[in-house]
This record gives structure tokens, sequence and C-alpha cells, in this order.
């Protein structure tokens, strides 16, 4: 019996060793994207955008081409191990991902050294492509999102104070804090009290109480939907009435099913409303969302799919799936009529408005667009 | 830090504490009678959550059925833990039990992420528990003040059954020596799958408060609470009910305190439940109202 | 404990079989050299990573089952000496630039933003601070037995991640170190398995070994015969720290990025299953079980990958590797108790005898 197992682990051992490479014909993208871990709803999300883009434009430079969806569980090591996998064994031409900013910024030197092209549809963290040939976004950058915040902040919520909650265990809220302050301070505001958590924290009323004593004219809360709406609750709780303000991460479903009336007044700066489309391919992506899921799409929907199509441009454009001439089209996107909106691409990183919305009535509605 | 401020901090550290003493009294009951730390515990809080949250939000049942049911459900899957994978390693060394409930707790916290996902699902808070109340400047949850007074009628419940019944002189008989027991005439497995039962209903109580309090649930939401609980157990005296009440309150005061007076230490928080369980274990292991066991 | 392997054959004359089980050993490791070689040469990048990967794990499943199988101390704070080990090295070989570069929260403390020296160097001082870690955390931690220690050294690991989160100045906190250079290949991986093997094995076999297994079997027995339990357990335990430190840090060398997500009790239960399977108290089987538990787990994947079987769509679940995993850790100990291998040891003897009787 032992040696029978012995036997058939040696075999497991010889047939893992010998797994034979995919066929060369279909074009394969791999999409590294988080399907388990906190930022799950991001992943599945992401990859109904891609399917629908994949049914839309079923082939480039005439080969069908073939999603490699690589779980990396939200996980900073997981992303890195998964893009390894993804261009060794899968042999990917091209990535799209990762979403998060801290997933990204571990698979970004992976793809780098293996000369494979990567575009994330929605890691907003300068850092990402800061020094890199073959990383590219298709979305805008921290400081623009924090200097919108901060605009809307000043001009329209009238603050003249504000507190800053910052997820430490993300570089995205990290980033976004700081660029918001800067904005903010230079428009003459005053950013009264920087207070940090961790992903996963439930209990934050020593923050608030802090904040409470503080008195902010607004909590700016850059952080990821389960834990803005907890804070959002907890502090209406604790008789905090500021408004609070926060970033595309919290743009989910679930902020306002666990935030509840508690969310209610809350503003976000974001990447895609469905509201505010402006271009022909976004109001048949839309349509074509709300058919195939029966939801309205979300801002990483809307960017993976932009993602998908600009990566597939630029192979036609390239006329190659070769690494370097794939990254160099890129490079060059320019007035690409995404549905997210018309975007250029400079210096990897995407030129293009951004969306502000507010919760209201269990919804989110549109406010307005800003300009970049 | 004002009154007004202390006492709002000692509301929410006896909330809480309330909470680990309800979840550290399955761990006590089960290591009283087995010698065996039910590492899976929090985890079956995690899925005693996740029935109360099918009951009411899937189904819409009332909440208090929700939570009934529950409690039934989780009772069940406690007894089905034991039976399936304890019942055979009774005489087995205590290590492999051990390692079995370790197993079993990866088991259930990963069959939940593949059964209900990783996305957060938001729980309900009944409106009796959402009421806001406020004194000067101190303003408190309902369900803040209601949480010590359940926990306070479940324990109250529990001792009448430990020290009035028959099946609670069984299990204090048992705890004492299962073997004996056992040559008396006892059916030890019938005692031993009604303390599961009961330890397991309390964690999906213990979990369902927990759940109302921070509204969201996840398929990883035990395994903290779970292994604070299990320090609050031994703080108070493994095997003891009691004991494992105060544990928790002590423990429960401790954290929000920490947090409160050295804010800069909130970091630590998470840490603060071992440092203790090292320094408990190095200067009285037994806890402060265990009794000497033995060897 | 059944013997049967190791009795099989008439028994030669002692001094010859060691002679010969010595060419043996020399043989088999030029074999492996030669084999690495290959791999290196010809295999894929995406093999080369697993067979790092691999050698790593069944360096951190030997250490491991020094201290759990062989002296009989259930522990649970690998992760925590794995996140030592890692920090440590990481923090001496990163370049001044990428550190000030990735501590955004806070600027790294003095003397370690100016440092960075080579990984062998690096890789000792990793071992030698967990190793000592290991001896601070052995004075509390052996005052107690049984489940306890199980529960403290699990404590342990937990207050480390805890630091590791909040000590930004040093471990930059939850974003971790990013950009370490990828230093690890084959043969650092396999000349630490190689150091590892030889090491463990040395000391098992010796009479400090038979003293660990005498505290294994019956401590009370092992001090009436006059060995201090408490000194061999040390011994047992800043060994394992110290291997453990060290392949925590070829660990950060080859995924390149680290935080204190990556040491959380995860990585423990991990190597929990691998020594259980393989047998508590054997090598051969933690060795074994290693190989298994990373090419098996690579294989494993495909449970979570969307399949078309005879045009049947199988959606892919993923998480599900997890969930078959933990299954067999209490399958195992239900019905397997003794795993792969119980603590029985791959000998040459074993093997000659096994290749006799099929040609008879």
């Amino acid at each position: 019996m032992k040696r029978m197992l012995l036997a058939a682990a040696c075999a497991v051992l010889c047939a893992s060793l010998t797994t034979p490479a995919p066929a060369a014909e279909p074009v394969t993208l791999g999409v590294v994207f988080p399907m388990t871990g906190p930022a799950a709803v991001y992943g599945q999300n992401g990859v109904k955008g891609l399917k629908l883009a994949q049914q839309a434009r079923p082939t480039v430079l005439g080969r069908p081409v073939q999603l490699v969806v690589a779980d990396n569980k939200s996980d900073k090591v997981e992303a890195s191990n998964a893009a390894n996998r993804v261009i060794q064994k899968n042999r990917v031409q091209a990535i799209i991902g990762c979403l998060t900013s801290s997933n990204s910024l571990a698979a970004a030197p992976v793809a780098e050294q293996a000369k494979v092209p990567m575009l994330s549809p929605w890691a907003t963290n300068p850092l990402v492509t800061q020094g890199k040939k073959y990383v590219f976004r298709i979305c805008f950058i921290d400081p623009f999102q924090g200097s919108v915040a901060a605009k809307f902040a000043w001009a329209n919520l009238k603050a003249k104070t504000a507190a800053v909650m910052i997820d430490i265990s993300q570089d995205y809220c990290v980033g976004i804090a700081g660029f918001f302050e800067r904005a903010f301070s230079k428009l003459g505001g005053k950013v009264v009290l920087k207070i940090q958590y961790n992903t996963g924290d439930q209990d934050f009323s020593a923050q608030l109480g802090a904040i409470a004593a503080a008195k902010p004219d607004i909590i700016y809360v850059p952080g990821y939907f389960t834990e803005d709406a907890l804070i959002a609750r907890q502090a209406r709780e604790l008789g905090l009435k500021q408004p609070l303000l926060s970033g595309d991460a919290a743009q989910a479903a679930e902020l306002i099913k666990i935030g509840g009336p508690a969310v209610e007044g809350l503003y976000l700066t974001t990447h895609f409303d469905e509201k505010g489309v402006t271009t022909k391919s976004g109001k048949s992506f839309v349509a074509a969302y709300r058919k195939a899921y029966n939801e309205a799409p979300d801002s990483v929907s809307a960017l993976s799919y932009d993602s998908y199509n600009a990566l597939l441009d630029a192979m036609e454009r390239a006329k190659s799936l070769a690494g370097a001439k794939v990254a160099a089209a890129l490079a060059q996107t320019k007035d690409f009529p995404g549905v997210t909106g018309v975007l250029t691409l400079v210096q990897h990183n995407a030129v293009k408005p951004a969306v502000i919305l507010k919760v209201q009535g269990g919804q989110f509605v549109y406010v307005a667009t800003v300009q970049p | 830090m004002d009154g007004a401020q202390l006492a709002q901090q000692l509301i929410n550290g006896l909330t809480l504490g309330s909470l680990y003493g309800l979840i550290a009294i399955g761990y006590t009951l089960v290591y009283g009678i087995l010698r065996l730390i039910n590492f899976a515990h929090g985890d079956v809080l995690m899925v005693g959550c996740y029935m109360a949250w099918f009951g009411a939000v899937q189904f819409g049942l009332p909440w208090w059925a929700a939570l009934m049911g529950s409690m039934l459900l989780t009772a069940l899957l406690g007894v089905l833990i034991d039976q399936g994978a304890y019942r055979p390693l009774r005489r087995a060394p205590r290590i492999s039990a051990l390692i079995t409930a370790i197993g079993v707790s990866f088991f259930l916290e990963n069959l939940g992420l593949v059964v209900f996902g990783g996305r957060p699902k938001a729980f309900l808070r009944p409106e009796v528990f959402n009421q806001i109340y406020q004194w000067g400047s101190v303003r408190v949850l309902s369900l803040s003040l209601w949480t010590p007074i359940i926990t306070a009628l479940i324990l109250a419940g529990l001792l009448v059954v430990i020290y009035r019944t028959r099946l609670g002189m069984a299990m204090r008989a048992l705890s004492r020596d299962l073997v004996t027991v056992r040559l008396m005439g006892i059916d030890t497995n019938r005692v031993v799958a009604a303390t599961f039962a009961i330890g397991s209903a309390l964690a999906a109580a213990g979990g369902v408060l927990w759940a109302m309090k921070y509204p969201q649930i996840n398929p990883l939401m035990g395994v903290l609470p779970g292994l604070k609980a299990f320090v609050a157990a031994v703080l108070g005296g493994i095997g003891n009910v009691v004991g494992a009440m105060i544990g928790g309150l002590l423990l429960g005061l401790a954290e929000i305190l920490l947090v409160a007076w050295l804010p800069q230490l909130a970091g630590y928080r998470d840490a603060l439940a071992f440092v203790l369980l090292i320094g408990i274990l190095l200067f009285k292991p037994t806890g402060i109202m265990g009794e000497e066991l033995p060897e | 404990m059944s013997r049967g392997w190791l009795t099989a054959g008439p028994l030669p004359a002692a001094h010859t079989t060691r002679r010969r089980d010595q060419r043996l050993t020399i043989l088999a490791c030029l074999a492996a050299a030669g084999g690495l070689w290959l791999l290196q040469a010809f295999a894929s990048g995406y093999v080369v990573h697993m067979t790092c990967v691999a050698a790593l794990f069944a360096v951190l499943a030997v250490s491991y089952n020094l201290i759990n199988g062989v002296t009989g101390q259930f522990s649970l704070e690998p992760n925590a000496f794995v996140a030592c080990g890692a920090y440590v090295t990481a923090l001496l070989t990163l370049s001044p630039a990428e550190k000030a570069a990735s501590f955004i929260l806070e600027p790294i403390i003095w003397p370690l933003s100016m440092i960075s020296i080579p990984l062998l160097p690096a890789l000792l001082i990793a071992g030698l601070l967990t190793a000592l870690m290991g001896f601070l955390m052995g004075f509390p931690v052996f005052r107690v037995r049984g489940d306890y220690l199980a529960i403290v050294t699990l404590g342990f690991g937990e207050v480390i991640r805890v630091v590791a989160n909040n000590t930004q100045s040093i471990t930059n906190g939850p974003l971790g170190l990013k950009g370490i250079p990828h230093l690890t290949d084959l043969w650092w991986s396999g000349g630490l398995l190689a150091l590892t093997l030889f090491v463990i094995v040395r000391l098992v076999n010796s009479s400090y070994g038979r003293a660990l297994k005498a505290v294994r079997e019956d401590e009370v027995a092992a001090e009436a015969m006059g060995i201090n339990a408490f000194w061999h357990k040390m011994l047992a335990f800043t060994t394992s720290a110290f291997f453990e430190g060290v392949a925590g840090g070829l660990l950060a060398h080859l995924i390149t990025t680290i935080s204190p997500s990556l040491f959380t009790f995860f990585l423990t239960f991990n190597l929990l299953i691998i020594i259980v399977v393989g047998g508590l108290g054997s090598n051969t089987g933690a060795f074994l079980a290693a190989l298994l538990f990373t090419y098996g787990g690579e294989w494993l994947r495909v449970v979570e990958e969307p399949l078309n079987l005879f045009g049947l769509h199988i959606p892919g679940i993923p998480g599900m590797r997890m969930v078959i995993f933990s299954l067999i850790l209490v399958a195992v100990m239900i019905f397997m108790r003794q795993g792969l291998l119980g603590r029985r040891e791959f000998s040459w003897r074993w093997l000659l005898a096994f290749f006799d009787r099929r040609r008879a």
C-alpha cells in the first residue's frame, strides 16, 4: 500500500515536470486578477467586462484570442507568482492586470523582466509604471485623482480642514492620501489629522474618537469598500456628521449594502459611470453589459473592457505579437475612444477625465465629470 | 481622558468582552472534557453567521428566528465535526486530535471561500439594536447594551444546565475522569456530543452578535475572534465556564483601554492577547479560576 | 513501530557497508548536481522556479520536523522564523536607492538605509539572528508542554507578524519590501537543501539525536537517564530556527516581494501538512512530502482552472486546492496516522535490498 502511494507520488512528480507547452495557434492574454480574497469583487467584475470584450472582438491579426485567468488572491506574493506562471507556463503574449496597485507593483517587475507587455486596468499608484518599459495602464493616476478630490472638497464642499484616514496595507491608499494632502494644502486647506488603519480592521472607534476631537470639515477615506462602509457606520454612531469623501476603490455595490444609511451622502472620485458616458462605444458597452449581466457596469468592468481593446489595437498597429513592438505601439496610443472616455497614454499612464459620484437613495448617483 | 470618554470606552470594552466570553465558553467546555483545543471553534462561529445570514437576508425570517435556526444548525455542525473528525481519535495521542482540529479549521475556512465566495456579505442589524442612546457626550448603540445582558442570560442558563441537570452532572464528572465515567455506565459519546452542541450554539450566538456589531461577514471572520477567545478561556482558567466569561471581559476591556489610553500602540492591539497568554502561562498557568490540572 | 524496511537482507560487516554507503551518497550527490545542471540549462523558468520552491520547502519541512517529529515538541512557529530570516536578508541585500524609494510610510532607520551586502553573508547573519530569536523564545516556550506549547508558539508567530506591521521604519509595515534582487537559483536552494540534510541527519544519528528521541518518547524517563530535556529541546529549536531563517532569506530572494501577510499561520499550516503526511519524525518523509506538496500542489491547479473535457465545460473552482489539502490532513490523521513513512528513514541497504528482491 505505502509503496504504491510512493509510486503514485513519483508519477505525480514526473507528470508535473513534463507539462506540455500549449499550441501556439491562438493569441493568449494572461488575466492576472484577484478572483478570491478581499478584492475578489473587482476581479470578478473585471472578468465580466473582459468576456464581453472578447465576444465583441474575438480575433486579432487573424488569430483567435484566448484569455487565461490567473487568480492573484488579492495578495502581493501570489500576484508575482501568478504573473510568472502565465508567462512561463501559458506563454502569454501580454498580461492584463493586476487590479489593485499593491498587486500590480508586485507583478510589474516580473512582466518587465520577461519583456511581456502588461496593461493594468485599475492600478492608479504612480509607481506602478515608473521606470518600466513594458508596463502601462488605462486609468488615470492618483496625483490627478487626489487633486480632483481636493478641488471638490475645497470648492464644492467648502471644506477648510480635513482629516485623512489611511489604510497602510495598501500602496494605493498611502499614495493617494499624500497627493490629496498636497493638493488640498496648495488650495489653502489644512489636513488637521492623518490616522492609520489596516485592511481587515473592524473596529475604528479609537481612530474616529481622535477625529471627533479634531473637528475637521470633511473626512477623506480613500480606502476599500468594506472598511469604508464600517468606518461610515461607526462614524455616524459616534455622532460624527462630516461629509465623507472617498476614492475609486469604494465603488462597489457592497459599500451601500454594508454601509446602509450611514454611507448616504458619501462622495467618491472614480473612472466611470454609465450616466457619464460620452462615447458611442461606451453606450453600446453599457447596453451589452446590462443585457448580459442584468446590472449596471462598474469602473473595473469598463476599464477591463478598454484594456482589452487598447491592447488589441496596439497589436494590430504593431502588426506583430513581439513584446517590444506591442509595447512600443501601446506607448503611442492616442485619442483611443474607450468606454471610459477618450484617452491618450502619456508616459504609459492614461490622461482622461474623472467622474464624481454620490451615494443617494441607496445608489451611486452621477454628480460631475472633471476634465484633466 | 475625561469621565464621559472613559464611560464610553468601558461600555465598548464590556460589549467586546462579552462576545469574547461567549465564544470562550465553547472552548472551555470542550477542553474541560476532552483536553482538546477545538481549533475549528472560530470557524464554526463563521458558519453560524452565514446560517443566520441565509435565514434573515435570503429567506426573510425575523432576526430572532434566524438566530435560533442558526444556533440549531451550528449545534448540529459541532456534533458532526466531533463525530466525524475527533471521535475516531479519542484514544490517539492528544496532539493527533489537535492536528485534526487545525485541519478541520482550515477545511471550514476554505470550503467557506469556495461556497460563499470571498466577497463580504452585508449583515443585518435589527431596529431594536440600532437605536442610539445619548447621555451628555456619551453615545451608545443599543446593541452594545443588549450584548452584555444577552450574554449574562445565556451564562445563567448554562450554569443551571451544568449544576442542576443530569447532563450537567455527567459533564462535570467527565471533566474529572473520562475512563471511570465510562466504566460507570454513562454514554460518554452522548455527553461529548451534547457538549459540542452547546459550545457550537453559543459560538453561533456570539458570532451573530459580533456580525451585528460589525455588520459584514466573510469566510475568514472567525479566525481572530476564535484565537482571542481561546486566550480568554486560558486567562480565566480553562475548563471553567465562569472563568471563561471573566477572561473574556478582561481581554475585551484590556484591548479597548490599550487603544484608548495609548493610541500610538493601537496597531499592536491584536498582539495583546498573545502577550497576555504568554504571561499567564509563565506565571499562573491555571488562569484566574482554574484548578490544578493533572499532567 | 515497524522496522520492515530496515532489516531487509543479511547484515554485512559494518566497515564495508559504511564505506559503500559513503560512496553511494557521494554518487547520489553528484547525480543530483548533474540533474540541477540539466534543469538549469534546459528546463523552462517555470520548472526552475518550482524546483527552487520545492527545495526550500524541503529545507523548511526537514528543520520543522526536527523539533516537531524528532523531539516531539509540537510547536507552530515556523512562520515567525521564516519571516525573521526573510526580512533580515532582504534588508541587508536591498540597495539603498530601492529602500529609499519603497519606504513611503516612514523613512528607514539609519544603519539599514546605508547597508547593502552580498547574499551569502546576509544569509549567515539572518540564520544566526533567527537562531538567536529561537534561543530567546525557547526560555518561555519550553516551560509549557503539549497543546499549550502549540498555542504559545502560535502566539509568537502572530506577535511577530503584528510587530512587522507596526515597526514601519524597519519593515516598511504592511506595504512590505519590494524589488528584492532575484538571486536565488537552483544552486543556492539545492545547496542549502544538501547542507540542511547533511547537518540534520548527522545530528539525528548522533548521541544528541538519540537523546532528542528519548525526550520525545518519555521526558521523565529521559531526565532520569541524565538527559537534560530543556537544553536538548533548545538545541533542536535553535538548529531548526537557523535553517528556517536561511530558507526564509532565500525565499525572499526567490519571490522578490515580501510583506507580513506572507508569513501568517497559513505558512505553518502548509509545513504541518507536509511533515504529517510524510510521517512525523522521518526526515525522508518530510523531504518527499515537501516535493509532493509543491509539485502536487501545482498539478492540483487543474481543479481551479476551467476544463474542457470531451466537449463538456467544467468551470474551475478557485480555492478548491486548499479544501483538498485540509481534507488530506484530516484523513491522514484519522486513517493513516503514521503518514507515508512513519518514522522510517531511507537507507542504502534498504534500496539495494529492494533491487535485489526485484531481480530475484
